[in-house]
């Protein structure tokens, strides 16, 4: 396993963790209309409140990293993808304000402008999360120096608005679940029943992408001749969205909490392995694709910054568990609430 | 316009808005801490009370702090592609740490902090605001060692690599330990600190005179203005210290950004200008009062030893004069009252006379406007006087420490020899001019659209930041909790005498 490889997984490891973990938020910010009087609306924002603030730290580093161990790739992506990179900055500012700012004056007016900008900007996120993952899979046009070489339009195909919706749903249904463990009485029997509804929109979303992604992009299932084993991330996908609908009908929401969980897990792995060993592949022809290796920094920042990881992961991960255990059970409203 | 400039003035925009709030986040985060140990230690509610009406504010700071900070860190690769490319190997290491050591940290402990009131005991909470305060500092210690670095760089090399035929050149590590602590890491960061915690202190000195004014919360705001007092009057004489300091490093290792400064256009005695507006066509400072020798003397304690001016620096490397001499001279000018601010405001608590002070104490009121207005100067200074480099290369020197001159008298920079992909070498210049750095594809229309864009999101949450602050000021801090719960028939007979807020006496609401 080369230096680069090992920056690939803990990229991937650190995709997966952010889309695992502000999956939830922001799916909380989408099912944000369902709330129904201001009671609801507040339990909603504080089922996040301390959490999603850490959750978004993830893409910052995931930002960071890509930054420090694949500039090349960095660059090329984020003055390729100018508007969408702009649009992404205008939500998550939206999104910070409106969920900090919203409890902060005690008028309904106030309040329901807030609930609007939390519920807009969690959809134009992840809508672009999605829309990025479709381009990563088919690839972008660059020219013979790397530089990204298409428009806006490009970027926004049919492939890639059906990913996009694919995350929609997906980070939906998994806000929806965590969101159902954090509440209880009449809004959780709601939540309940719409889950079901989310659950079929995200299986036809799933079974059109995966039909379009292997019938006409050959690359993305590629890398499976190479590594066979990772068939049984596939295996373990299916089963995991399978289980989902098994644990809303056994009212074991714990579990199918953890089976959308494991599902994200396994996408982000299987959009992975359609764009190893490139970072920005290219659409136009493949040669000019920005590999984990000529993309790379050089083999001592890519060495220092393994230290690096190395010492500050484990204290991450203790934060974050101290955190997830202070704020663990049902959502309760005291005087520092949102 | 062109992208260059309009990416610079987008920067600009963003970094500045973006740089009102860490200062007051890292300056605040230590009061909270003196705060809650204060209330640790003596179990006096109204430090817990006072503690908690803090953390609603540093809450609102943190937040939109972050959610700036995070377009600082795409803007890099958005308008700065071949900047990326150039640095991304030395401060992608320390912008990657950053995120890993500090913003986990503080992001992690501050939901403890603003939402673990009643979940965690106060020693947890202690340690949370402890580790909030921590991490605040963290991430100012890694963007401070990029920055640094852009002014001084050390511990790296260039490099070309091949791609689609083309060398493309990059700054690589050498030597970690040797970027960070390069030669103006410590100096401004020790500063960075400094003039955070001066707007931390003035924030809290603000709102708590105010209240002190209107004679509400007397108590709670008399303790918060005396810690607060504290720390900005060692932090206002700290920075006059570590400025000075400062000023001759950067004219060890920057002489033409001390030169802009200064704005001493030719090499000779330097005269240290009280007032006057630089004129760089004509290479002089119009209506200018200056103190003969003065320069000279705070550069090398004596006041006729000749100081390098910009004549010495090749006319397509000077930085713009204007801007630095004037932001240079702002911050100065505001750290020297700052010094006499907080050193009178101190005596007089001293001598017991400083709450009854009603003048000072609305100097107070608006000073904080002047600590952001220094902090912002600090870094328009730094940063235009860098220009015209993105990374400076280095200034060479002589073996007797002297700068040297090329055959046309002009300070010679560091130039490295790189080997290109087909065998062959060349010399480059060891640094990145501002106007190469700019992304490839991004025109000046997508430039100007996002400014126009930022430029709107950031007025409206400015106001929003200021209506949000008004109105927290205006409910001003909570009960202490002992007063609130344990004697419900006290507490709502002392409720008659108190209309306003429970930490008013009665007297004052009268």
């Amino acid at each position: 396993m080369t230096l680069e490889m090992i920056w690939f997984v803990l990229m991937t490891a650190l995709l997966t963790g952010y889309a695992i973990l502000d999956g939830f938020d922001l799916g909380v910010g989408m099912l944000h209309p369902l709330a129904r009087d201001e009671g609801e609306r507040r339990l909603f924002v504080n089922a996040i409140g301390p959490l999603w603030d850490g959750n978004e730290v993830w893409l910052v580093t995931f930002g960071g990293a890509l930054f420090a161990m694949f500039p090349e790739a960095y660059a090329t992506i984020f003055s390729g993808f100018y508007v969408a990179f702009v649009l992404l900055l205008f939500a998550l500012i939206f999104r910070a304000v409106s969920l900090e700012f919203r409890g902060k004056i005690a008028s309904a007016r106030w309040r329901r402008a807030w609930d609007w900008g939390f519920f807009g900007s969690s959809l134009l996120a992840t809508t672009l999360f999605g829309v990025a993952v479709g381009n990563g899979v088919l690839g972008v046009p660059l020219d013979t120096r790397g530089v990204y070489a298409g428009g806006f339009v490009d970027l926004m195909g049919p492939y890639q608005l059906l990913t996009g919706g694919l995350t929609l749903t997906l980070f939906a249904l998994h806000g929806g679940l965590f969101l159902h463990l954090k509440t209880e009485g009449a809004v959780q029997e709601r939540l309940g029943g719409v889950l079901w509804h989310v659950w079929g929109v995200f299986l036809v979303l799933y079974l059109l992408t995966t039909i379009f992604t292997l019938l006409t992009v050959p690359s993305a299932s590629a890398n499976f001749r190479h590594y066979p084993w990772a068939g049984a991330v596939v295996v373990v996908n299916v089963l995991a969205i399978a289980y989902v609908p098994r644990g809303l009908f056994l009212r074991r929401y714990g579990r199918a909490f953890l089976a959308s969980t494991v599902t994200i897990a396994c996408m982000v792995f299987l959009f992975a392995m359609a764009v190893f060993p490139n970072v920005v592949p290219a659409r136009n022809d493949p040669a000019l694709s920005w590999t984990i290796y000529n993309a790379a920094s050089s083999p001592k920042t890519l060495r220092i910054g393994l230290l690096i990881a190395g010492i500050g992961m484990p204290f991450v991960l203790a934060y974050t568990g101290i955190v997830y255990w202070t704020f663990r059970g049902k959502v309760r409203l005291d005087p520092s609430s949102y | 316009m062109d992208v260059v400039l309009l990416s610079r003035l987008q920067f600009a925009l963003t970094i500045m808005f973006h740089y009102l709030f860490p200062p007051l986040t890292i300056g605040m985060g230590v009061v909270l801490v003196y705060l809650e140990g204060m209330y640790l230690r003596t179990r006096v509610p109204a430090y817990e009370a006072a503690a908690r009406f803090w953390t609603k504010i540093f809450a609102l700071n943190f937040a939109v702090g972050v959610a700036t900070g995070i377009v600082m860190e795409f803007e890099f690769g958005t308008n700065w592609a071949v900047y990326s490319r150039f640095v991304g190997d030395v401060f992608g290491s320390a912008l990657a740490a950053e995120g890993i050591f500090a913003f986990f940290l503080e992001s992690g402990f501050l939901a403890v902090l603003v939402f673990g009131w009643d979940r965690v005991g106060p020693r947890m909470h202690f340690f949370s605001t402890l580790m909030v305060s921590l991490g605040s500092i963290f991430s100012s210690i890694w963007i401070v060692v990029a920055n640094s670095w852009q002014q001084t760089p050390a511990g790296s090399h260039i490099v070309a690599v091949e791609r689609g035929g083309a060398a493309l050149l990059r700054a690589e590590i050498t030597d970690f330990w040797a970027l960070v602590f390069n030669p103006s890491t410590v100096q401004r960061l020790v500063h960075v600190w400094i003039g955070a915690f001066i707007v931390g202190a003035f924030f809290i000195m603000s709102i708590s005179a105010w209240y002190l004014l209107r004679n509400r919360h007397v108590d709670f705001a008399r303790r918060s203005f005396a810690g607060a007092l504290l720390l900005g009057t060692v932090a206002s004489l700290a920075a006059l210290v570590s400025g000075h300091s400062q000023s001759r490093n950067v004219y060890r290792h920057q002489p033409a950004k001390l030169a802009a400064f200064e704005a001493h256009f030719t090499t000779g005695r330097g005269d240290l200008s009280v007032f006057g507006i630089p004129d760089e066509a004509a290479q002089t400072i119009r209506a200018n009062v200056a103190i003969p020798g003065g320069l000279s003397f705070l550069l090398h304690d004596d006041f006729s030893t000749p100081v390098l001016g910009l004549d010495r620096v090749r006319p397509e490397d000077r930085p713009p004069v204007l801007l630095p001499f004037l932001s240079y001279r702002t911050m100065v000018g505001l750290g020297v009252a700052f010094a006499a601010l907080t050193l009178l405001a101190s005596f007089l608590h001293w001598r017991g006379r400083l709450f009854g002070t009603r003048w000072l104490l609305w100097v107070f009121v608006f000073a904080v406007a002047g600590a952001m207005v220094a902090n912002q100067a600090g870094w328009v200074a730094a940063e235009v006087g860098r220009q015209p480099w993105v990374v400076q290369p280095p200034i060479l020197r002589g073996g007797d420490g002297e700068p040297l001159l090329d055959a046309d008298g002009y300070l010679r920079y560091a130039t490295e020899t790189v080997r290109l992909p087909d065998g062959s070498t060349r010399e480059v210049i060891a640094g990145l001019r501002t106007a190469d750095a700019v992304s490839e594809v991004v025109t000046a229309g997508q430039v100007l659209g996002s400014i126009l864009l930022f430029g709107f999101i950031y007025l409206l949450l400015g106001a929003l930041w200021i209506v949000v602050l008004n109105h927290k000021i205006h409910a001003g801090p909570e009960p202490p909790p002992a007063e609130r719960g344990e004697d419900l028939a006290g507490a709502a007979g002392a409720l008659i005498g108190h209309r306003r807020s429970m930490t008013e006496t009665p007297e004052a609401s009268t």
